[in-house]
This record gives C-alpha cells, sequence and structure tokens, in this order.
C-alpha cells in the first residue's frame, strides 16, 4: 500500500462507552504519513479504547464524533475494511489463532487488495518469502511465521510478529498499541527500528504507550497526554521528558475526598469539550475505575 | 424390534448359530430403548419405528468414493460390502487374511465383544450378514491401509455390519472402514471388534458419510494388549441420527490407546458420541479429543467416561470434547465424566461448546481478511489440532478439503 500520497487519519470528538460506562470522552488528533504521534497516559485513561475504537473492535459503542482516514467514514466500515482502507493495529495481547498461520492471514488479505477472491498459491508464496524477510528483520525466528499465529510464542514473540505482519501488510496508518510490553531491549530496538524505518517510507504511527522507553526508539514528532477518556495536553518530544521526570501527577485530579472541585492541567481542555451529553454525571467519580468492574 | 427367529435362518456353524440365538434373546429382554435411559439421553431414539424397517441382506453395488478417492490404490486389502451381503474381498499383501461368514470369521466373531454393549450390540451378533474379519499375522507390517467399504442404499433396509480385526503381537497395520449411503431411509448398526495383541499398534479409522436420511447406531470395542497401542480416528459427516459408542479396554499392562474424532453436522442430523476409556491394567495411558462443528439445525451430543478399575495404577487418562456451533439453531451438549477407584492416577477431562471465537476473528480482520474468510479460516484452524493426529495422512487431507467445501460458502455470523 505504500504510495507518495499524503495520508490523513483524523479524530475528532469520539466518545465512547463498553458496557454503559463512557471511556473515551471527546478526543481529537490527527496523524498525517510520515508523523510518528505517541499517546500516553496512566492505567484506565482510555488509551487501548481509543485504538479498539479505532479499528473497530466489538464490544464498543461510539456515542458521539467521526473518524475519517483521507476523509473516508472509517466508523462506518467492518474492521477488515478499516484494514484494506489502510489501518493497522498492533496488538497489546495479539490474540492466538490456531491452525492459522500469518502467511494464510496476510495472502488473503493482500490477494483482496490486489483485487482477487481468493489468494492463488503463488500470492500464498510470496507472502511467505514477504514474512520470512520482514521476520529476519526484527529478529523474529523463520519457522515462527510459518506456526499458527500467536500460539505457544512468547510475549516478546508476540511483539515482534506483529511488526512484521505490519511490515508485510504496510499499512497507510498503523496503531501500535503498548508495542514495547513484553519486549527486552533488543526486541524492542529491533522493532522500532523497523517502524521507524517504515515511517521515514511514510508510514503515519500513533503509538499508545504507557512509558517513555519506546520513545527513545520511535522518536515522536508529537506526543499527546490522555487522562480519563481526553487528550489533556500536547507538545513536541519534550513533553514526554516531562512526563518521564514528573509522571502524570500533574495531570490528574485532586483527592475526591478534599471536597474541592476537580481541576485538570495542562493546555486549556475543559471537561465539557467535545463530550456533550455523555459527560460523567458524577465529576468525582474514579477515572481508574475499570468500567467493567462496575457492570456487576 | 426384530424376531429371534431371523436369527436361525442365517448361515455359519452351529456355536454362532447358537450365539446369535442367545444375543438375539437377550437383546428381545432388554426391550425397545427409551430416551428415559441415561445411555439414550439427547438422544431421538423414541423416534425409532422399527416397523419402518424391513431386517434383509439383498446385497447390491458398491458405493461412491466419497472421502476415500485414491485410497485404495494403495491398500493392502479392500473389502466391499453393501446392503447386508459382501460383494467382494481383494487382499494384496502378505500377513492380511480376511475371513467371511462360514469361513474363519464364525470363531472370531464376539473375540472382545461376546455380548452387547447394548441391545443394538446383540442384534449385531444375533443378525450379522455379512460378518467380516481381518487378521493381522503376528509380526507382520502391513503398510497400506485395510479397506472395508460398507454401502446401504436399500430403502427401508435394517442391517447389521460387524468387522472383526485381530492384530496379531506386534504386528502393525492400520483399518480403514468406509460407511456410505445414498437418500434411503435406512437403519444401519455396525459393530467392530479391535483387539491389539501383545506390542501390537493398530489404526482403525471410521469414515461416516450416510445420507440424510439414514440412521446408523454403531458400536466399537476393543481390547489394548500389553504394551500394545491403539488409535482410533473417527469422522462423522453425515446421517439423520448417527451414534457411535466407542470403547477402549485398556487389559494388558504398557499399553496406550487415543481416540481422535471430527464431525460435522449439517441440516438436521443429530451426531451422538459415547466413549469409554476402560483402564484395568496398570500403567495403561489414553488420549481422547473430539472436535466438532454443528450448523444449521443439527445437535450434537459428547458423552465420555474415563473409568479406572482398581488394580489400575499408574494411569494417564485425558479427555477433550470441544463443540464449535456455527449456527443460532445448532445446539451441542458435552458430559464428561470420571469414575476412578484408584489413587494413583492422572486424569484430565475439559469441554466446550462456543460460536467462533471473536477476538480470533477480530484479530484476522484487524489484517484486512473479510468477516467471512476469517470465520472459514478460524473453523479450518479449530480442526487442524484433531486432523494432525487421524491415524490416516490420506483421510485427513480429504476430510481438511470437505470442511473447507463446507466453511468456504457458509455465513455464520448469525450464530453471533
Amino acid at each position: 500500500m505504500s504510495d507518495n500520497s499524503a495520508h490523513t487519519l483524523r479524530i475528532e470528538g469520539l466518545c465512547a462507552s463498553a458496557g454503559g460506562q463512557e471511556i473515551l470522552q471527546g478526543v481529537d488528533l490527527e496523524v498525517s504519513s510520515g508523523r510518528v504521534h505517541a499517546v500516553m497516559g496512566p492505567n484506565g485513561s482510555g488509551k487501548s479504547t481509543l485504538a479498539h475504537v479505532v479499528m473497530g473492535r466489538p464490544g464498543y459503542e461510539v456515542t458521539a464524533g467521526s473518524v475519517t482516514l483521507d476523509g473516508v467514514d472509517v466508523l462506518s466500515l467492518a474492521p477488515w475494511e478499516r484494514a484494506q482502507a489502510g489501518l493497522f493495529l498492533a496488538m497489546q495481547h495479539p490474540t492466538e489463532v490456531p491452525g492459522v498461520s500469518a502467511a494464510q492471514a496476510l495472502a488473503e488479505a493482500l490477494a483482496l487488495r490486489a483485487g482477487n477472491d481468493s489468494p492463488g498459491a503463488d500470492q500464498l508464496e510470496r507472502t511467505r518469502s514477504l514474512l520470512e524477510a520482514e521476520a529476519a528483520a526484527v529478529g523474529l525466528k523463520a519457522e515462527l511465521v510459518a506456526r499458527p499465529l500467536n500460539v505457544d510464542m512468547s510475549g516478546g514473540e508476540k511483539k515482534r510478529n506483529e511488526t512484521v505482519q505490519l511490515a508485510v501488510l504496510q499499512p497507510r496508518i498503523a496503531i501500535l498499541d503498548e508495542i514495547d510490553s513484553g519486549l527486552d531491549i533488543d526486541a524492542l530496538r529491533a522493532c522500532a527500528n523497523r517502524i521507524e524505518a517504515l515511517t521515514e517510507a511514510g508510514l503515519g504511527v500513533l503509538a499508545i504507550t504507557h512509558f517513555t522507553r519506546v520513545l527513545e526508539y520511535l522518536r515522536p514528532d508529537e506526543v499527546h497526554v490522555i487522562v480519563d477518556g481526553r487528550i489533556v495536553d500536547s507538545g513536541g518530544p519534550e513533553l514526554a521528558e516531562a512526563l518521564e521526570a514528573d509522571g502524570y501527577t500533574p495531570y490528574l485530579p485532586e483527592e475526591p475526598d478534599a471536597g474541592v472541585a476537580v481541576s485538570i492541567g495542562g493546555l486549556g481542555s475543559t471537561p465539557a469539550v467535545g463530550t456533550g451529553a455523555s459527560a460523567p454525571e458524577d465529576p468525582f467519580a474514579d477515572p481508574w475505575a475499570d468500567p467493567l468492574d462496575e457492570l456487576g | 424390534m426384530f424376531s429371534p427367529d431371523l436369527a436361525d435362518a442365517l448361515d455359519g456353524s452351529d456355536a454362532l448359530t447358537k450365539r446369535r440365538r442367545a444375543a438375539a434373546e437377550r437383546a428381545v429382554a432388554a426391550g425397545q430403548p427409551s430416551f428415559t435411559e441415561e445411555v439414550w439421553r439427547y438422544t431421538p431414539i423414541d423416534d425409532l419405528d422399527p416397523a419402518r424397517y424391513e431386517f434383509a441382506a439383498p446385497g447390491g453395488a458398491a458405493g461412491p468414493t466419497g472421502l476415500m478417492s485414491a485410497v485404495d490404490d494403495g491398500a493392502a486389502a479392500v473389502v466391499h460390502i453393501a446392503n447386508g451381503a459382501v460383494l467382494d474381498v481383494s487382499v494384496r499383501a502378505d500377513g492380511v487374511r480376511v475371513d467371511t461368514l462360514g469361513d474363519g470369521a464364525d470363531d472370531l466373531i464376539g473375540t472382545v465383544a461376546p455380548e452387547g454393549p447394548d441391545a443394538f450390540g446383540d442384534w449385531n451378533l444375533a443378525l450379522a450378514t455379512a460378518p467380516v474379519a481381518v487378521s493381522i499375522d503376528p509380526n507382520a507390517v502391513v503398510t497400506g491401509p485395510i479397506v472395508v467399504h460398507v454401502h446401504t442404499d436399500v430403502e427401508g433396509l435394517a442391517w447389521f455390519p460387524r468387522l472383526v480385526v485381530m492384530a496379531g503381537r506386534t504386528s502393525q497395520a492400520t483399518v480403514i472402514e468406509h460407511h456410505t449411503g445414498g437418500d434411503a431411509l435406512a437403519l444401519i448398526s455396525p459393530l467392530t471388534e479391535l483387539s491389539v495383541g501383545d506390542g501390537a499398534h493398530l489404526g482403525h479409522v471410521t469414515v461416516q458419510e450416510l445420507g440424510g436420511a439414514a440412521w446408523q447406531i454403531a458400536n466399537l470395542c476393543s481390547d489394548v494388549g500389553r504394551d500394545a497401542n491403539l488409535r482410533i480416528g473417527h469422522v462423522a459427516m453425515g446421517g439423520d441420527y448417527a451414534r457411535a459408542r466407542i470403547g477402549t479396554d485398556m487389559t494388558g499392562r504398557g499399553g496406550h490407546s487415543e481416540i481422535d474424532a471430527v464431525y460435522f453436522g449439517r441440516g438436521t442430523s443429530t451426531l451422538d458420541f459415547r466413549t469409554f476409556q476402560t483402564h484395568i491394567a496398570p500403567h495403561t495411558t489414553s488420549a481422547l479429543l473430539f472436535k466438532g462443528a454443528v450448523d444449521d439445525y443439527a445437535r450434537a451430543v459428547y458423552t465420555g467416561l474415563i473409568r479406572i478399575e482398581a488394580d489400575a495404577s499408574n494411569v494417564q487418562a485425558d479427555q477433550t470434547n470441544r463443540n464449535l456451533k456455527l449456527s443460532p439453531n445448532a445446539w451441542a451438549e458435552s458430559v464428561p465424566n470420571l469414575e476412578i477407584e484408584n489413587s494413583d492416577v492422572q486424569c484430565s477431562h475439559a469441554s466446550s461448546i462456543g460460536p467462533v471465537d471473536a477476538d480470533q476473528r477480530f484479530y484476522l480482520e484487524s489484517r484486512g481478511v473479510p468477516t467471512d474468510v476469517a470465520e472459514a479460516l478460524v473453523v479450518r484452524g479449530f480442526f487442524d489440532e484433531v486432523l494432525d493426529v487421524l491415524p490416516s495422512e490420506q483421510i485427513s487431507a480429504s476430510v481438511r478439503q470437505r470442511i473447507d467445501e463446507l466453511v468456504s460458502d457458509a455465513d455464520f455470523a448469525a450464530a453471533l
């Protein structure tokens, strides 16, 4: 899918809930070709939800806002159509798919992209060679890409395998959901170097992460801080350095039992922006509570 | 259901006739089976109307090749049986003997299952018109499979195929039983006996691709000798109601058995499996893996028992049944059981019933694989684990292809 034209993923006022609980409360972000955006936030801030909602994982409801890729309404597309349109999600916990190899799956996707109903033997063979070449580039054993997807792989192997598939599929915009978790430093460097090379060829990246470590290798153009389902601060790489030094504390609300109004620091985002009627009723609600915990 | 007098009229030795009579009387005494009995729970057995069937042995022509394409080419022996009669027997390798009624088969019938194991088993002994006994010489290593084709295409026919396999001491062989049928409403009640001699390695595969109106009530009984190895494969694709009761008796120290099954229910069919892993001797192991899918309005029932007898110490026995539900109207039930009388054993059982895994589907979709293709890949992948261990690579390959065909056009989204 690599081409020379510029592509833009635009997220505007995105609100989404799971199990009736609002998680994203008005997210605005724009990622274009060749740019690396890091979205950082504490646990429970909605980082992974953002990745899942943009890719269309079942279980989330979009309640407001829009997501477009080059003006095309992404939210109206099935997940596979989003992928075919040029989005890719590298998962935090890649799912084991017994009996299905990466070559089988990616050959189907690539055949469809080439306008064929199903992959022929040559497509399968080409996909297999591409996977093996990319596996070598990130230090993943070649036999692992022939295995059923993610089955009997270590956490690090799964993440390398996500990077391998990303490189073979060559999407326009890639969302990396905590690509760094479970990776040792060598694997992290290998994966990040491969992704950085892809960005130099035009890939746009939305890297979701908890820690700044990965950003030493991915080198973001912009860093965003997400807290309680909203982007509360944005800046250059220096913002990541500030986070490294101070953590997320400056962005977090006061203890609710202090009896004062919640104040959210940063660049002037106010709690009401973009959330409309879906703003939480209780401004003192624990922003770290897992919404799924409260369902029962 | 049938008259014991029918047994008296059949060919065979006097000793066999006497045993037939006794079996018929046991079956008559047992009466008509009912779903109120635990062994027929979840089954449509009350729909069985014996008056719809006539016991006979008209014979006929061999059935279609079906899933057995090219298997006969490399076979060590090929037997064709149709509608209650043996059509032909062709033995092509040394070390293999095939006997029929009035020949060596009479004395071998009942080696493993002298009675039962249920009323249909007794009816089978009483009324088997075309029994076939396959004997593997001791120490013989038979490379090609021994293939027994069993075909039923006579409307209203009831009959009782019987196969006895005697695997001699330290022999090696694989027997494939292939059951086919047309659209005929027929009742087929086969019984297979596998006697695995000390140190022998026997593979046995049943490939069931009956027509949509056929009722099959099958029994497989086996006896695994000292240090012997029995691998049973079962492929169930057809039938209106198809039941298979499969038992492995681990009677020799050091014996190992495996039962692996693949099933795919469609239309309104009911597939019913009952398994018995019975450990009688110490230091025996058994493993069981049943994987199936139900589509349309199909039903599948799995009931399995691991039984460890008091003298059977140092036993390991595992049992796994997994079901994929591909349509909202399909139904599956899984009932694993353990009965353990010796504390020095390791047993496990697991079962599951569910639709295509949503996370697996989403993962593939997130790579750009369309929903229907993703689901087909997941369903195919689900069967891989068991197809990899069936004791015939040729059968695995043809079943894999059949499943590909079944899932490539299907729309499973409605089940989710």
